[in-house]
């Protein structure tokens, strides 16, 4: 039976269908739990689901290249849908290019803060010269922030972790931090939230409200823009070029 | 649905070899955002597919990260050394970065309504 049983094991292994569907069955439950939980901001679906899943890859022995066969089809889609946050955009447009001036404003100011203060915070704190690196895109969506990181010599893998526990904090915490500074406009609100905490920033956004996810996926693209071009620039800046 | 997924990573391979021919340091998908959006606006129509298709995908927006976020489970050793650095780059600098973002908008936005008032 035992032998039985490690045949299934080594068979499901071997195929990409066992960690893609645990995937989807760890989201789900994060989703679960964060709607048992009537909706608290601490139960984020996604911290939930990767904290499952990292749990049940140490209980197996599975290692993460192996763990990333079956996950890389979920992980692929994000190409399509970072080219879908178009669509928000676009029904969107008169009220984005009524505050072109203020998106701008904002643009700069986040992406430099995002940038200069992770990497200035991480320093004063003894970080390392590839940590630091690493950290230079952290408010960048995910793919875009890993060929970022290759490019002025951090750690990509690394830098994918930070950038998702970034988006983690920026979604649990980013709507009550704005409601504490008063800002009660779901454009500005959802740019904040896009600029900080990108992607999963902005599907919390979207909860928010459509306009709110349409000011959160402009951020999304912009910051990822503006980083590429400004990363090499901090890291000079703070003497890091490896 | 089929022909949305076709428009889409059409898209994202378009802005892929935009990218490579250009050396643009941009990524792909990025560039077939700006390609789709144009699109959209030349057409001045959006397809109920494409959009049922992009909210979907959008609606599950976080779904996506969970892939590389399970990643974190190669650097538990920098985690532990440097967690002090990280944690205050994670956390603070995030919090930081959501409050000097949505207020420096929100200066501008007022000044441009009193510029606005003024004259």
């Amino acid at each position: 039976m035992d032998k039985v049983l490690t045949n299934v094991w080594v068979y499901l292994t071997a195929s990409p269908l066992l960690w893609l569907t645990m995937t989807l069955l760890a989201y789900l439950a994060g989703l679960w739990l964060f709607r048992r939980s009537g909706g608290r901001a601490w139960f984020n679906p996604v911290a939930l689901a990767m904290a499952l899943l990292v749990g049940v890859l140490l209980l197996t022995g599975t290692p993460y290249p192996t763990y990333f066969q079956g996950a890389q089809f979920i992980h692929f889609l994000l190409g399509p849908a970072t080219v879908a946050l178009a669509v928000p955009l676009y029904l969107h447009w008169d009220r984005v290019r009524r505050l072109f001036l203020p998106i701008v404003a904002g643009l700069l100011a986040g992406s430099l803060t995002a940038s200069v203060s992770a990497i200035g915070l991480a320093w004063l704190l003894d970080g390392s010269p590839h940590t630091l690196r690493s950290l230079v895109p952290k408010s960048v969506t995910t793919p875009v922030a890993m060929g970022i990181a290759e490019k002025v010599g951090g750690i990509p893998s690394l830098t994918a972790v930070v950038v998702i526990l970034t988006g983690v904090v920026g979604a649990v915490a980013a709507p009550a931090l704005l409601n504490a500074l008063r800002i009660r406009d779901d454009a500005v609100k959802g740019f904040a939230m896009g600029i900080s905490a990108h992607g999963i920033g902005t599907a919390r956004a979207l909860q928010i409200s459509s306009l709110a996810g349409a000011f959160a996926g402009l951020a999304i693209g912009l910051n990822a823009l503006l980083t590429a071009f400004l990363a090499p620039l901090i890291v000079r800046l703070f003497n890091l070029t490896p | 649905m089929i022909a949305a997924m076709a428009v889409l990573l059409g898209l994202q391979l378009m802005g892929e070899v935009v990218v490579q021919l250009s050396g643009l340091p941009i990524p792909g998908p990025v560039v077939g955002m700006v390609l789709l959006f144009i699109g959209l606006r030349w057409s001045e129509s959006l397809p109920d597919a494409l959009r049922t298709t992009a909210e979907t995908l959008l609606s599950h927006l976080s779904l996506l990260f969970i892939p590389a976020g399970v990643g974190i489970i190669q650097h538990g050793a920098r985690l532990v050394d440097e967690w002090q650095a990280l944690l205050a780059a994670i956390v603070l600098s995030t919090l930081i970065t959501v409050a000097v973002t949505a207020l420096v908008m929100r200066l501008v936005i007022r000044l441009q309504s009193g510029a606005r008032h003024d004259g």
